[in-house]
């Protein structure tokens, strides 16, 4: 069963930003681009389990603040070492000034 | 000089290796200190401007040399073209290859890719094979058996790090390990960091790295002349002493088996040019604590978490004031280690990891 659940509101995250969004046990990243468009991936980094809130928004990529690897959080393909395993995305509607992820 | 086996097992395969992972000293949560997230953006920013204009020096400053060397070649007039190319060459390549291969110095990414495979080459080290070696380092910081960076073990080897300034053993051990993975041939301690689908590519360039050196050799011969091999491979030798004089100061004597880069890590004041030479890396806590931070921002981030670090050391010079005399005393116990004081504004963390080796620091 799919949930959707509100993340954030909008506009709590600045324009090429990432916030960390915590749910029943899981912790995800929610971003916001350039474009001002909003994904929501795996909160932790493929590599070694560090929150990719902490990094660093670049266009669509997410760049972990451990070991620099690379994700486009848009796809979540993995675009550069040390990440060799892409990352998980959620579907993201915006709903009543709310930023809803659904969690699968 | 060297001292009796040491009591730490470094091998990445070995003992302490699985203990580190077992005690939970491997992978751990290191110490951070608190920044706003609006400071934390501000100081990760990514630009390509400082990089090219540093890189246009840098190229410009080998370019010079070299061709400077090349051209009073057999005279005495060389030498001084190739003090400084063989620094720029064999040294300050060290800085370069990290900052890229941490993807921080351009903003542009293929730009940090150019320059980490140039730089790699010129300080002989295999890009794919120290890519991972180095995200191990960062990883594990000192971490006895995690660590492969580990440049000064304990009980020093004194022969070797004198060794180090000469640049010939890291040239054999790096022409061995070329050779090796030319062969095709990647070795038990590389598996252990270099995942399974980049060692093909680890054996690519050392094929592309021994066809160039083939080449250069061949050249050498060819014209009856040592100067190929003096522009390109033979600085590494000559040009290494000054990456290993700044090198060992970046962990030299400080604490192992610790999660906290305040201490096991060093910031030196440094002038300019050394600045510039080493891109920042006398800042050397807040590049582990941070390393998103790029190079030209640390002098920023260091003003800003000051407070909450050790006192950083005065100059080059102090740091081997301190470090000596460490390794020294390690000889006879290798447990000594030069303990970092916190000033009365930093935060504790985590003493419980480190508090008997503290013990042996302060007696």
């Amino acid at each position: 069963m799919s949930d959707w659940v509100e993340a954030c509101r909008v506009g709590e995250i600045d324009e090429e930003d990432v916030m960390r969004f915590d749910h029943a046990g899981r912790t995800f990243a929610i971003y916001r681009s350039p474009d001002d468009d909003y994904f929501a991936t795996d909160g932790l980094c493929t590599h070694e389990k560090v929150h990719l809130a902490d990094g660093l928004v670049m266009d669509d990529i997410i760049e972990c603040p451990k070991h620099n690897g690379r994700f486009n959080y848009k796809t979540g393909a993995a675009r550069g070492a040390p990440v060799c395993v892409n990352l998980k995305t959620y579907p993201v509607k915006v709903e009543a000034g709310a930023v809803m992820i659904q969690i699968g | 000089m060297s001292a009796a086996p040491s009591r730490r097992d470094y091998s990445l395969i070995g003992r302490d290796a699985r203990l580190a992972v077992e005690t939970g000293l491997s992978a751990a949560e290191w110490y951070h200190t608190d920044l706003s997230r609006k400071q934390m953006k501000e100081l990760m920013q990514r630009s390509d401007y400082p990089a090219l204009r540093d890189t246009a020096i840098w190229l410009g400053a080998i370019l010079v040399t070299g061709a400077g060397a090349a051209f009073f070649w057999s005279t005495w007039w060389c030498v001084p073209f190739f003090f400084a190319y063989g620094v720029l060459y064999g040294s300050s390549t060290d800085s370069r290859w990290h900052e890229c291969g941490h993807g921080t110095a351009f903003r542009t990414q293929w730009m940090n890719d150019v320059i980490y495979q140039i730089a790699c080459f010129m300080i002989m080290r295999n890009p794919v094979t120290w890519r991972w070696s180095h995200t191990r380092h960062h990883t594990d910081t000192i971490i006895v058996g995690r660590d492969p960076e580990i440049s000064v073990m304990r009980p020093p080897d004194l022969v070797r790090v004198v060794l180090a300034f000469l640049g010939v053993r890291d040239v054999w051990h790096a022409m061995s390990d070329m050779l090796r993975n030319a062969a095709g041939i990647i070795s038990p301690a590389e598996k252990t960091f270099i995942p399974e689908q980049e060692r093909p590519k680890a054996i690519r360039i050392a094929r592309i790295w021994t066809a160039i050196y083939a080449v250069t050799i061949a050249l050498a011969l060819y014209m009856g002349s040592w100067l190929p091999l003096m522009l390109i491979g033979l600085p590494r030798i000559y040009g290494a002493w000054y990456h290993v004089m700044v090198g060992l100061l970046q962990h030299g004597g400080l604490a192992d088996n610790v999660i906290d880069h305040r201490l096991n890590s060093r910031t030196v004041y440094m002038n300019r040019l050394n600045r510039f030479l080493y891109w920042n890396m006398n800042y050397h806590v807040e590049h582990h604590m941070f390393p998103m931070v790029p190079y030209h921002a640390l002098p920023k981030l260091h003003e800003l978490i000051k407070h909450d670090l050790p006192t950083p050391t005065s100059s080059i010079v102090a740091g081997y004031r301190e470090m000596i005399p460490a390794f020294l005393r390690q000889l006879r116990d290798e447990d000594y280690f030069i303990k970092r004081e916190l000033p009365p504004t930093a935060r504790p963390y985590r003493e419980e990891f480190h508090a008997d080796a503290a013990a042996v620091a302060a007696e």
